[in-house]
């Protein structure tokens, strides 16, 4: 592989694995509350959640700019107690790819959560088990299947992620550009075929690899829960 | 004491039960299907929250609506055994036993791993997980699990309900011996007159979120409320005895009943113990003469009481024999035919063998207790 090759996979590893890293929690919180929770707005916040599925990804990268681009309140305010920047760096590449793969996470997660009998965390209840010790003992554990199908499809999808990124982050080599960011950059260069040729091969095979490990993963958990 | 006076509000169904029962013993919960049972023992629990009412359970107010008082399921001390054993997929039985165990830790323990293994026969199944159990092994290892949270009440949801006949009579046992042996008091709720024959010491009849009647076992085989619940085939008087002779080979015992002696099929009990038995109204043949030459073992004099009619052209009467009551079941013609009515003495005839499969131990447990 060339550097550019390289350069490019690794970047795109690190953006997929920090934008899982960052939306795993807050997407084991939203799934649970959209499943166990009842409260007046919850179609409207789970239609909020499920919003990036169906926009441009463009749209939500702009949206992002909207909200914490340099000039913008929230932007300048984390940018000023926290010396944080977004846009323009890998971490803003990542936070946009967690936006976008956010909904299906959360997706792969209320699935499971939907499977687990409630009647289970009643009879924790009833053997002494508070709040917080029922979640961590009983729920969590046997979401376990699904974080797991959450966190490695939206990883395989953030691999590809582009359009909001490209919006986001822009295309900066070494900084943002990603696989399919590199892949598009190669395709507008007049020499660049045999290059998008071999990028476009690396990305069916990291998506191929990516969608067999949760199928894999899921079934080997299944298997240990009996079920 | 456990006083329960409750009432929830669901759409289509109203629960307005009140009752209080002795403890220690076991408290059956009787009624059909949909009659409210699971709701009023879910109140009790504390998982389902009455819109007026309070439980109170010896000295301690869990549930108090006018006072505001709503004490959380998992400070309770209630252990809960479910109809679906709702065992924890991912943990194993060690696991799953080990649950409430750890969450009691501050609590005095007075039941240990160990003996609760002895107790229920758990040892060999330790190391699997509930999939790999047996309807009647998840059902033992729930029971197992509630226990070991050292509760001072045990609810059991029609535990058995899910189980097919064999292994009903797989768990039944491990159930009696709780009772004998740790004098926990217990609400034991199901539609299976058989079962709480077997296990209750007090029974609360419930029908339409109402509580019908409510007493001591025997008393209430003998009230009219129970009769509009029950199969007719299973209406009849239940007694408590004590074993006065045991006969091996024969495999009966002799009962002392009232001012007579009773046969009964029975084995493995000794002199002393005490036994429960139901007679049947339909196997009770009543005679105006004493009988002789005929194969009927017992023979019990006694008073007709009270004649009630019933449907199809029969007729429940009560007898007294000498203390305890027994109800008969008659033609309306055979009564004619006799011509009995309040006041006559009659002799009861009961066979042996048709008390059998009616016939239970009860070793330690208090018919009344206070």
């Amino acid at each position: 592989m060339t550097s550019v090759e390289l350069d490019a996979l690794r970047l795109s590893l690190e953006v997929a694995a920090r934008s899982v890293a960052f939306s795993l929690p807050p997407a084991v919180v939203v799934a649970w509350i959209l499943t166990r929770a009842r409260f007046p707005g919850r179609m409207l916040f789970d239609a909020f959640v499920h919003l990036p599925l169906v926009l441009p990804p463009v749209a939500v990268g702009y949206a992002l700019l909207l909200l914490l681009g340099a000039r913008a309140p929230l932007g300048a305010w984390l940018r000023a107690h926290f010396g944080i920047q977004l846009p323009f760096t890998t971490a803003g590449a990542a936070l946009a790819t967690a936006v976008m793969t956010f909904p299906l996470m959360v997706r792969a997660m209320r699935l499971s959560l939907e499977g687990i009998d409630a009647g289970l965390e009643a009879a924790a209840r009833t053997l002494g088990a508070g709040p917080l010790d029922r979640f961590f003992s009983i729920t969590l554990p046997l979401m376990l299947p699904g974080i797991l199908a959450g966190a490695v499809t939206a990883f395989a999808a953030g691999l590809g992620e582009f359009g909001a990124v490209i919006t986001f982050a822009a295309n900066i080599p070494g900084v943002t550009r990603t696989l399919p960011l590199a892949l598009y950059t190669a395709m507008q260069s007049p020499d660049g075929e045999a290059v998008a040729l071999r990028l476009a091969i690396l990305s069916f095979t990291l998506g191929l690899t990516g969608l067999l490990a949760v199928e894999l993963l899921v079934r080997g958990v299944r298997r240990r829960l009996g079920r | 004491m456990l006083r329960v006076s409750v009432v929830k509000r669901r759409p289509g169904f109203t629960l307005a039960a009140a009752f209080a029962a002795p403890t220690p013993g076991v408290i059956g919960l009787f009624g059909r299907s949909g009659s409210g049972k699971s709701t009023l023992i879910d109140t009790i629990a504390g998982l389902l929250p009455p819109d007026e009412g309070e439980v109170q359970l010896a000295a301690s107010v869990l549930t108090d609506t006018r006072s505001g008082i709503a004490v959380p399921p998992e400070r309770r001390r209630i252990g809960y055994v479910f109809q679906d054993s709702r065992l924890f997929p991912h943990l194993s039985v060690a696991g799953n036993l080990r649950y409430g165990e750890k969450r009691a830790r501050s609590i005095f323990h007075y039941i240990r791993f160990e003996e609760l293994l002895e107790l229920l026969g758990l040892g060999p199944l330790l190391e699997r997980r509930p999939h790999e159990l047996s309807g009647g092994e998840r059902q033992r290892v729930a029971l197992g699990r509630a226990l070991l949270s050292q509760p001072q009440l045990l609810l059991l949801d029609e535990p058995l309900a899910s189980l097919d006949l064999a292994r009903r009579e797989e768990v039944l046992p491990y159930l009696e011996r709780l009772r004998d042996w740790l004098s926990i008091p217990m609400v034991y709720v199901s539609h299976q007159f058989e079962e709480v024959l077997r296990l209750a010491t007090y029974l609360v009849l419930l029908e339409n979120g109402r509580v019908l009647a409510a007493g001591p076992v025997g008393e209430m085989s003998l009230r009219p409320e129970l009769r509009t619940v029950l199969a007719p085939d299973l209406v009849g008087a239940v007694l408590d005895g004590l074993v006065t002779a045991v006969d091996a080979a024969g495999g009966t015992v002799e009962l002392a009943v009232g001012s007579g002696r009773l046969q009964v099929s029975l084995r493995d009990v000794a002199a002393g113990a005490r036994v429960r038995v139901q007679l049947l109204a339909r196997d009770i043949i009543l005679a105006t003469q004493p009988v002789h030459s005929l194969s009927v073992r017992n023979a019990l004099r006694g008073t007709v009481v009270e004649i009630t009619p019933e449907e199809a052209a029969s007729v429940l009467v009560r007898v007294d024999v000498g203390g305890p009551v027994l109800l008969a079941r008659i033609t309306e013609a055979a009564r004619r035919a006799l011509g009995l009515s309040p006041g006559d003495a009659v002799w009861v005839l009961v066979k042996a063998v048709s008390t059998r499969g009616h016939a239970f131990r009860l070793f330690g447990a208090p018919a009344r207790a206070s």
